[in-house]
């Protein structure tokens, strides 16, 4: 199982293929994505690598945070997530992930936090179908309607569908496809909408449902791996 | 400029489309490419643009409207799509609206639309 990443929701654009098909992307951007810290078997009970990503000012982060961040040698990060890995996909910590960690064409589920819609009625919130418009319907036009039996059993069904607050809850989109990845900016672009605002956090991560595609980079696609790459390039060449 | 600006403005500059100046109310031909099976060809459709929309950016759009065997027809294209060949404007209009909707209300002589005959093409911009 290797890392996720996290990145921030830039916005939506298209792009133009050869074909003359369109593709509606959304832009996510990777901000000086870093391992902060390793969980592991031994010390913690299982094996993870604590991401953070963005740039935070030092003095409004905490003092126990700078300390987690100065451990970890790293600048303090806006935002914290953890990603569980398999024991021989652990990542260093203080190394870079860079955009090239998801190959193009591959499948990946994008987790976000959902722009919120505050107190929402029931057609709305769980497309119920309201009530009639004429025939004698009387103030209750995008009422649920009924909520239950009768006596027997004398009260709501727990998890009964009614109005209340939406949005703003953590939203996984499954098996969406990479379109293009730029290393050299750290972008990824996604076919098709992903939850959350623009500037929001979202979490990438392999498509669960979906086989992993030949070639994707282990333990993760890193910027060190990447620089390392072109020097040894030439070497392979003159042999 | 923010990073959805740069990558539209690069890829319209990466596509380099010959897209004339024209605006709603012009007679414009656009040569579209259609793919029947296996082999392509280019096929013209001809008519009076009456509607730009979303400016010259990669979502810029046009409405291009024809009366084909007594039906009127409107077709959208994509201002920068890669199926679209060439666009040449054939004719200029003289009209007072950016939106020439009014047409679909209107049939033959009423549908008309005055030639410019003193048009001066914009200062060239980049």
């Amino acid at each position: 199982m290797r890392s996720g990443i996290i990145a921030k929701k830039v916005g939506m654009t298209r792009l133009f293929m050869e074909d003359g098909k369109q593709i509606p992307v959304t832009v996510l951007q990777l901000d000086t994505l870093q391992v902060v810290a390793q969980r592991t078997s031994e010390t913690d009970g299982y094996s993870a690598v604590q991401l953070g990503a963005g740039a935070a000012k030092a003095k409004r982060t905490s003092k126990a945070m700078r300390g987690h961040f100065a451990a970890a040698n790293v600048a303090p990060k806006r935002k914290i997530a953890e990603f569980r890995v398999s024991a021989d996909n652990l990542i260093g910590v203080g190394e870079e992930i860079s955009a090239e960690h998801f190959l193009e064409g591959q499948k990946v589920d994008v987790s976000g936090t959902s722009i919120g819609k505050g107190f929402q009625g029931a057609m709305k919130r769980h497309n119920f179908g309201g009530m009639r418009a004429t025939h004698g319907v009387s103030i209750s036009h995008r009422a649920h309607g009924s909520t239950g039996q009768c006596q027997d059993p004398g009260r709501v069904f727990k998890g009964k569908k009614m109005a209340g607050h939406m949005g703003a809850a953590k939203v996984t989109t499954q098996n969406l496809e990479v379109v293009k990845t730029d290393a050299d900016r750290g972008l990824i672009m996604i076919k098709g909408a992903v939850p959350g605002s623009k500037g929001g956090w979202v979490t990438v991560k392999d498509a669960v449902k979906k086989k992993l595609p030949d070639g994707v980079p282990f333990p993760a696609g890193l910027k060190t791996a990447a620089a390392a790459a072109p020097a040894e390039a030439p070497e392979g060449g003159a042999e | 400029m923010d990073i959805i600006a740069q990558l539209e403005a690069e890829q319209v500059a990466a596509l380099s489309k010959d897209i004339p100046d024209f605006k709603a109310g012009d007679t414009i031909r656009v040569g579209y490419k259609v793919t029947e099976g296996t082999r392509s060809r280019v096929q013209m459709y001809e008519g009076v643009c009456i509607s730009r929309k979303n400016g010259h950016g990669i979502a810029g759009s046009f409405t291009v409207r024809k009366i084909s065997f007594g039906e009127g027809v409107e077709r959208v294209f994509p201002l920068h799509s890669t199926n679209i060949d060439s666009i040449t404007v054939v004719r200029r209009g003289r009209v007072r609206r950016a939106k020439l909707y009014y047409l679909r209300e209107r049939r033959g002589k009423s549908a008309r639309i005055a030639e410019v005959t003193n048009y001066k093409p914009k200062s060239a911009k980049a």
